[in-house]
């Protein structure tokens, strides 16, 4: 539980000094999902760990980034607070700081908002071995570009970052998960219809011919939205969230390769349901099997949004749809302006970043 | 406007002609002079010309042809900014894009709404209403703020306690960058693949792209909303109350505090039935279902009461609602009729510090000589000090903006920022070093590069500009008082 940022730091100027291009690992959960492979020197920061504050009152955590999530979660129950985006923990070796870089947030993510929504501020190391802070510990801040909210999705090729804090939630008084037995293109229908009425929703995904609806809050507000609601109140499912949040359900098993579509929550669910799964109320969806990159990002760019080769398949090629010349150019400066020796993931994001 | 016109001056009058209609180019004097300045009149600047197109496809030739001649754009919404973000540049072009002014489309299945940038913050919602639906930020200006200022600002308001702030609730944007070229960013999904510009965009105020397009987020409106006031005897037990209703596990929809000062002119303004007598003022405010705000409100009522409140009113009508959040709206004009003129701070702060930071800004009061009235969006830290003084009178501008300054470095010694959500602008600028080293700054100014290797857009404003700038542009009276 101690500062490691000037070893950190040191290593990123010696790679600087080299040349020599490092990949950044903590708690190595997401090595071979979320981003291309990346087989430069591992640097790992697992051992720059621990909370550093913790003020349940302001509602804010400020963590090392080697934190890992258990930690943080079992430190916010102490305090009947939880992490709004409820990430996935991966046997417990995700780590805030690789949760952030890789934008990951689990089901109650549409209403309580993602792990880039949360974060207030960072302290980041670029490829420049220069350690820099941006935003802060307070709810709103709008001063200057906001570099911590950057970090997310951008796979460390930013930067390293070594301290983030974020923002916190009360844990609902309540929760009751609801079960409904339909098609997919009915679920949609009904998740969206659900989303747009002022019911307490926290959750809602489908699978194997099962809608699931989490509604969560005042006890009072809970109990009347499943009555008015219907379908069967389920109880003691929630293993059935957490092995939701953590990609550990029997869907999520076995080494075909896993896709992710993050689309218009209303879209028509396309392809074989009995290899799809919906989450985040329609607005992603998971999908096994052989697919070609261009061939699912057709079909996700006609339901407004993109498609990604998550796990498995070939890690060597890109596993994001390649953005046009415009987009392209401006994400090479903004990578040039924060590492200009290309240092940190090199092609872990793009095979040209 | 002071000196020789730019060389540039007559091509590009010339060629303008070319690409707007007539009634959309504002070339003479007393005509600009509306667009001199933002909600800060302190800061005042003639533009050299002002352009209004009416379609994206007008303002991309703008920007093609701005940037082929190299000079300056500032965007501007409405105009309501509160940090001279939007003041002319003596030697640019002044974009104005509140012709672009059509909501475009209303998805209620998937509970979007795309607009164009000059439509009004308010009239998002009230197009959404009949869908049942709405968009949460709601900055006191909502009337007359535009979607694509509030984009440029990452805007808040009384409910982004519970809601967020602009950045949480839009969803993409079409972006025409400084060389008119068009990019969209975002998608109709929750994330895009790559570097999230739209987090980066959004607050970028106008330094990075002009915003010609948002797709914004819309939320079921609750089915019922409930204000709970309370009157206290000092601040000190009115920030205890707010702790206390955080502690209890409830966000509120919002919750705010005004202090004695601020209660009196707000409640000479709207009559909202305000204890004049109190020290400090909360308006909490619950919404959900109608059992979530029946438990909610009995229990922070409770609070309030132990916690010693005076005086304890909780609405009972969407009438009483919305006239007890009517002085709150209104208590920047309300304290505007208290003294000739007003400067608005917006430093955040941790809840805990709020006595504290208080107790100083009184004191700096007396020191120097000038009343204070404290609006404070209190749920999340966001002071409002205003600070009344008299622009007649050089010295107590001079005053003014010290004390504004002592304010902002206070907010960031214990632990906060400069700016909430008004942004840097022009006005802030001396105090981004007080929140950000040397390299900092100098990261930031790499991101601006990055998007404008010219630094042709809104030059001056947002980013304190350092090093190997020689060919920058700093604007030549950057104070223009007047
Ligand atoms: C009485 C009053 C109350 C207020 N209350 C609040 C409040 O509660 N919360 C809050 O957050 N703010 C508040 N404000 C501040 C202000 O209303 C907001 O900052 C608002 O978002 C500005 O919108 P605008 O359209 O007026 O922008 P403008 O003032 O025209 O411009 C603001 C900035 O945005 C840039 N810009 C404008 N449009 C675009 C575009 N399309 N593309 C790129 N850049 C653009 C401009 O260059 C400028 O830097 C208040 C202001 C007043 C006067």
């Amino acid at each position: 539980m101690s500062d490691h940022t000037e070893a950190i730091l040191s290593a990123v100027r010696e790679a600087g000094a080299r040349q020599c291009p490092l990949y950044i690992s903590a708690g190595g959960s997401k090595q071979h999902i979320a981003g291309r492979r990346c087989d430069a020197q591992i640097l790992d920061i697992s051992a720059h760990r621990g909370i550093i504050d913790y003020q349940p009152g302001e509602l804010v955590m400020t963590a090392r980034a080697g934190t890992t999530l258990v930690d943080i979660v079992a430190a916010l129950a102490a305090e009947n607070q939880i992490l709004p985006f409820e990430p996935p923990q991966f046997d417990g070796r995700a780590t805030l700081g690789g949760t952030l870089a890789c934008n990951l947030s689990g089901p109650a993510r549409p209403w309580y908002g993602s792990v880039r929504d949360t974060v207030l501020g960072t302290r980041l190391i670029n490829g420049k071995a220069e350690l820099l802070k941006f935003g802060g510990q307070v709810m709103k801040n709008v001063a200057g570009y906001d570099v911590s909210r950057l970090q997310a999705g951008a796979l460390g090729t930013l930067g390293i970052m070594t301290e983030i804090s974020i923002r916190l939630l009360p844990r609902p008084e309540s929760t009751i998960t609801l079960c409904y037995e339909m098609s997919a293109p009915e679920s949609v229908a009904m998740m969206n219809q659900r989303a747009g009425q002022p019911g307490p929703l926290s959750g809602a995904f489908w699978l194997d011919g099962k809608l699931y609806l989490r509604i969560s809050g005042a006890a009072s507000a809970v109990k009347h939205t499943a009555d008015l609601w219907g379908g069967e109140q389920l109880d003691h499912v929630q293993d059935l969230w957490a092995q939701l949040r953590d990609m550990s359900l029997p869907f999520f098993a076995g080494d075909k390769p896993l896709w992710r579509l993050s689309l218009n929550s209303s879209a028509l669910p396309t392809g074989d349901p009995a290899q799809t799964l919906i989450d985040w109320g329609g607005a992603q969806r998971w999908l096994r099997g052989e697919f070609s990159l261009p061939e699912l990002q057709r079909t996700a760019q006609s339901a407004g949004g993109h498609a990604t080769l998550f796990c498995g398949g070939d890690r060597n090629s890109e596993v994001r749809p390649t953005p046009g010349a415009l987009a392209q150019r401006l994400q090479r400066r903004l990578k040039y302006a924060f590492d200009p020796q290309g240092i940190l993931n090199p092609g872990r994001l793009y095979g040209w970043l | 406007m002071s000196g020789t016109p730019p060389h540039y001056h007559q091509a590009l009058v010339e060629r303008l002609q070319h690409c707007l209609p007539a009634h959309c180019l504002v070339q003479d004097t007393e005509s600009q002079r509306v667009f001199d300045c933002d909600g800060l009149s302190l800061y005042r600047e003639l533009p050299l010309l002002v352009a209004l197109p009416e379609t994206v496809a007008q303002a991309r030739q703008v920007l093609q042809l701005c940037d082929e001649l190299g000079v300056p754009v500032v965007a501007r919404g409405s105009g309501t900014g509160l940090c001279a973000g939007a003041m002319p540049h003596p030697e640019g072009l002044l974009l104005g894009l509140s012709k672009l002014d059509k909501i475009i489309n209303i998805d209620p299945l998937a509970r979007t709404a795309r607009v164009q940038p000059g439509v009004s913050n308010l009239s998002i919602s009230e197009a959404a209403a009949a869908h049942d639906l709405y968009y949460a930020p709601d900055p006191s200006s909502q009337i007359a703020c535009s979607i694509g200022g509030n984009v440029a600002e990452n805007s808040g308001g009384v409910h982004c306690l519970k809601y967020g702030l602009t950045v949480h609730n839009i969803l993409s944007l079409e972006l025409l960058t400084v060389a008119g070229e068009q990019l969209t960013i975002g998608s109709e999904g929750l994330d895009s693949p790559g570097y999230d510009l739209l987090a980066l965009l959004t607050g970028s105020e106008g330094l990075l792209g002009i915003v010609v397009e948002v797709t914004v987020r819309l939320l079921p409106r609750p089915e019922q909303a409930r204000v709970i006031m309370a009157g206290f005897d000092s601040v000190a037990a009115a920030g205890d109350a707010v702790g206390a209703v955080i502690a209890a596990g409830i966000i509120p929809a919002g919750l705010e505090m005004m202090d004695r000062l601020a209660i009196q002119a707000a409640e000479d303004f709207a009559a909202a039935g305000y204890p004049r007598d109190a020290e400090a003022l909360l308006l909490c405010e619950v919404d959900g279902t109608s059992e979530e705000v029946a438990q909610h409100s009995t229990r922070v009522s409770e609070l309030f009461r132990s916690l010693g409140a005076s005086s304890l009113t909780v609405s009972t009508s969407e009438a009483q609602r919305a006239l007890l959040w009517k002085g709150r709206k209104s208590a920047f004009p309300a304290v505007g009729r208290l003294s000739p003129d007003y400067y608005c701070m917006d430093g955040t702060i941790p809840r805990s510090q709020v006595t504290h930071v208080l107790q100083e800004i009184s004191r700096l009061s007396g020191e120097y000589g000038l009343a204070v009235a404290n609006v404070f969006h209190a749920g999340d830290g966001n002071l409002h000090p205003l600070i009344l003084f008299d622009a007649s009178d050089q010295q107590q501008i001079e005053r003014a903006e010290e004390f504004g300054a002592k304010i902002l470095e206070l907010s960031v010694a214990v632990g906060g920022c400069i700016t909430g959500e008004h942004g840097v602008g022009l006005e802030k600028l001396a105090q981004m070093s007080s929140q950000f080293s040397e390299l900092e700054l100098l990261q930031m100014e790499d991101i601006k590069h990055a998007f404008d290797p010219q630094l042709n857009l809104n030059p001056g404003k947002g980013i304190p500009i350092l090093k190997r700038c020689q060919e920058y542009r700093a604007l030549p009276n950057r104070q223009q008082h007047e």
